[in-house]
């Protein structure tokens, strides 16, 4: 059901796209200096810096069959591949790169979730580490830019994401931080993650559900996530007028934040069918906070305003689901 | 985790509950009951004091290195130790200042140093956030609760009294390494082993990660030194003189107006030399003084500032010629002088004038007067000797383009010079230091790397409007009275003499001096 995830995922294979269609050009200046390169690449790296022409493709972009990022096995990619997540990893977190958005959104959604998971696990908001000890994952992880500051706060974090290229992205990003090098990144799907009757404390799925094919079932998976009692946090754009226009209209038309077509109108969740899809998920839903732009400060702000962006914590029963949800 | 007391941190997680509030009325759809009774405690284990999860880094790998140990830099240090989402973070402060290792109050006897800084109601409640004031107490300090104001021409002065804004002073002067010497004392308080944090020697070169690290290269093969590698290869690189070799997250350039770091970061300033310099020195009186006294003379502004028992600090603003002259007289001599500058030389005593009746008849319309506004012009008690060396030292006005870049974050004289006649620089300083502070503190409770430069943006946003607008008054003030033109000086009455009538206008004067961060003329 995760075959077509998040916007970060789709924006990362849109970035590639454009990198393929411009030639070799590499999008970092720095990444250009054939010295970042071990010395069996630096031929590869050069020749590519130096041609203007479409190059032919360095190796089969999806090539690597998917067990090979699956797990860790980094040492086992070729150095195009290598070279190419590098630049990719580059933009992912590349706070003005393509995914400005959701580094600007970022601290709010985190201080959002920092808040309700300290009150959720009675942790104390004073501590630097407050999720220490707790099982986390991060559905839909893309780079990992919320993987990485859940791990910071002392969570034990999962991220997962059905695309391997950003698994191996955050993966190599995660690794230059001793805090963020334990997150266990993982290319598989929740459903698969169901499958092997995995369990989590929280489950945090954010800027994914309006992609997936069937948000009731993608429901399902992550309550069946959730340990009971433990904490669900979903995040999406509503479907509704404000939300057509500031994040459709808006966002990608007329900001260029996003590659148009990132969001589809019809296949936005409004609130109330959040609510209910978590409820027969037996998840009932304790807080719902809107995310506010100002484009003035260029800020991203809590409000109560659900109309645009918003997120939800829901808390997982703990009996078993009732075979009558109402 | 009790209480603590650093009120600037708890600031920030006023923050997160009040938007913690808001969710409740934002919570439309919220079912009635919350389950956090049947929430379970998580896998209960207590805070322990923070390690680095997993991997522990060396001890040469650090949060925050500060390069500069004065009264800025320690202020950034003493700061995050006493912040409860920052006290964890390794910090280390480089500076080969011998003073670092005091470990004991500085005598309150004996003659004042020349160097001191008038500090303001907002600095103060700063060192009383991060527990420093209590050794400022402890040692030589002197408040005043009277400031007077005047120029040459004669034709206006104005006094300001802590009454008219309902507070008990309006500033405090204390000695610069007081102010050091108190922070340190906070410091190890709070670091059980201080040694370790301040490494006394000096840097020797900086290495910024290149912009793009080479990712590709370590995901490729990581065993632990090259994750060892890695890792290092994406925090600031620092060389030590005594050929130590630290890493760090995030630079603190507190290094002064000549910043070293400033300079090897590539950051570009803007600026000025003003055609003055200062001298500074102490002398004493025959009985205490306990007001701020400012005299605008044609060459620039002279400061009488109290600094406990029969003593005053001089700052005096002259052309470097000028400077020269006074520093090499005789002390009897520049006695007389600083006296004569004080007092009937270079133009009258600003007594009730035509202008003065004018001025009154125009502003009591307004209503509602300072109470201080019946107050008459004093003459500075005299001084009766010199008893310390005069330095001399040249003025300029420098603003850096930049505060912070990706893991370096400039502070204090780093970041910007002012003029000193409002004595206004060091308190720019530490409002720096306490927004840089709880910028990391933000940063940290949101789990950010805090050496990300969108983090340290925020602080160069809150702090560069401040500074900026600072710099320009004080550079406004130096120009104005650069300018000895007829006119022109009759105007600067009339403006001393709004400021003195006025009484809300007044009130906001001493308010911004005092270190609030209104404008006074646009609130």
């Amino acid at each position: 059901m995760l075959r077509r995830v998040a916007p970060p995922l789709r924006r990362a294979l849109a970035s590639s796209a454009v990198q393929h269609r411009g030639g070799a050009r590499l999008p970092d200046p720095g990444l250009s200096s054939p010295h970042a390169l071990p010395p069996q690449w630096r031929r590869w790296a050069s020749a590519a810096a130096a041609s203007s022409l479409p190059p032919p493709p360095p190796s089969p972009p999806r090539g690597p069959p998917r067990h090979a990022g699956g797990g860790s096995a980094a040492s086992s990619l070729n150095p195009a591949e290598v070279a190419k997540f590098a630049a990719i990893a580059e933009t992912w977190w590349d706070a003005q790169g393509p995914f400005k958005p959701l580094h600007l959104m970022n601290p709010t959604r985190l201080s959002f979730i920092r808040s309700t998971l300290c009150r959720h696990f009675r942790r104390d908001p004073y501590s630097a580490k407050p999720l220490e000890g707790l099982k986390v994952i991060d559905v839909g992880c893309g780079g990992g830019i919320l993987s990485e500051p859940l791990a910071r706060m002392g969570a034990t974090v999962t991220g997962i994401d059905a695309v391997d290229k950003n698994i191996k992205i955050a993966h190599i990003h995660a690794a230059s931080d001793p805090t963020t090098a334990s997150i266990e990144y993982c290319c598989t799907t929740a459903e698969d993650l169901v499958k092997e009757n995995k369990q989590f404390d929280a489950v945090i799925s954010l800027e994914v559900i309006e992609h997936v094919a069937n948000p009731l079932e993608f429901c399902q998976s992550l309550s069946a996530l959730t340990v009971p009692n433990g904490a669900t946090v979903i995040s999406t754009i509503n479907r509704s007028m404000r939300a057509y226009a500031a994040a459709i209209v808006g966002a990608e038309y007329i900001l260029r934040w996003l590659p148009i077509g990132t969001h589809e109108w019809s296949k936005l969740v409004t609130p109330e069918e959040l609510v209910l899809a978590l409820q027969r998920a037996s998840i009932s839903v304790e807080e719902m906070a809107g995310f506010f732009y100002n484009p003035l400060t260029r800020e991203w702000s809590v409000s109560d305003d659900i109309s645009i962006n918003y997120i939800a914590y829901g808390i997982k029963k703990s009996e078993a689901p009732s075979a009558t949800p109402q | 985790m009790t209480p603590t007391p650093a009120r600037a941190s708890a600031a920030a997680a006023h923050a997160l509950l009040r938007r913690t509030r808001c969710f409740a009325a934002a919570n439309r759809i919220r079912t009635a009951s919350r389950a956090f009774s049947s929430a379970p405690a998580g896998a209960s284990e207590p805070q322990g004091p923070e390690k680095v999860g997993g991997v522990r880094a060396g001890d040469d790998e650090l949060d925050v290195a500060i390069v500069g140990g004065g009264m800025v830099g320690l202020a950034v240090a003493c700061a995050l130790s006493n912040m409860p989402l920052t006290k964890h973070l390794r910090v280390a402060v480089i500076d080969s200042n011998p003073a670092l290792k005091s470990t004991n109050y500085l005598k309150k006897d004996g003659i004042p140093d020349s160097r001191v800084s008038t500090v303001t109601p907002a600095t103060i409640s700063f060192f009383r956030d991060i527990g420093a004031w209590e050794h400022i107490l402890q040692q030589r300090h002197a408040f005043f609760g009277k400031m007077q104001v005047w120029d040459y021409t004669g034709l206006g002065y104005t006094r300001y009294n802590s009454r008219d804004v309902c507070k008990e002073y309006l500033g405090c002067v204390v000695e610069n390494k007081v102010l050091c010497n108190s922070l340190l004392l906070r410091l190890q308080e709070q670091k059980e082993d201080i040694k370790k944090m301040v490494y006394p020697t000096r840097l020797a070169s900086l290495a910024f990660p290149s912009k793009s690290r080479n990712v590709g290269v370590a995901g490729l093969k990581p065993p632990s030194t090259e994750a060892e590698e890695l890792r290092r290869s994406n925090l600031v690189k620092l060389d030590l003189s005594d050929g130590q070799t630290l890493y760090s997250k995030l630079v603190v350039g507190a290094d002064g107006s000549k910043s070293n770091v400033r300079q090897i970061a590539g950051i570009k300033t803007t600026g000025w030399s003003y055609p003055q310099s200062a001298i500074i020195c102490t002398v004493e009186h025959t009985a205490a003084n306990d007001c701020a006294w400012q005299r605008f003379l044609p060459s620039g502004p002279i400061a009488l500032l109290p600094i406990g028992d029969n003593f005053s600090n001089i700052v005096w603003t002259m052309s470097p010629e000028e400077a020269s002259r006074h520093k090499s007289m005789s002390p009897e001599d520049f006695v007389m002088s600083v006296n004569r500058a004080l007092d009937f030389g270079y133009g009258p005593h600003p007594n009730s004038s035509s202008l003065d009746h004018y001025v009154e008849r125009l502003f009591s319309d307004f209503g509602g007067t300072a109470a201080s506004t019946k107050e008459c012009f004093e003459v500075p008690p005299r001084a009766t000797g010199l008893i310390s060396e005069r330095m001399a030292f040249p003025l300029s006005l420098m603003h850096s383009h930049d505060y912070v870049s990706k893991r370096l974050a400039l502070v204090g004289d780093a970041a910007h010079t002012v003029h000193p006649l409002a004595g206004q620089g060091v308190n720019l300083g530490f409002g720096d230091a306490a927004a840089l502070a709880e910028v990391i503190s933000e940063g940290v409770s949101v789990g950010a790397d805090i050496g990300d430069l969108s983090l340290l943006n925020r602080y160069e946003n809150d702090r560069k409007a401040a500074n900026v607008a600072m710099a320009a008054v004080l550079d406004g003030f130096q120009k104005m009275y650069s300018v000895d033109f007829g006119p022109l000086n009759v105007l600067r009455a009339a403006a001393f003499h709004g400021a003195q009538y006025i009484s809300p206008l007044k009130k906001n004067i001493i308010s911004y001096a005092m270190g609030d961060r209104k404008s006074p003329l646009f609130s």
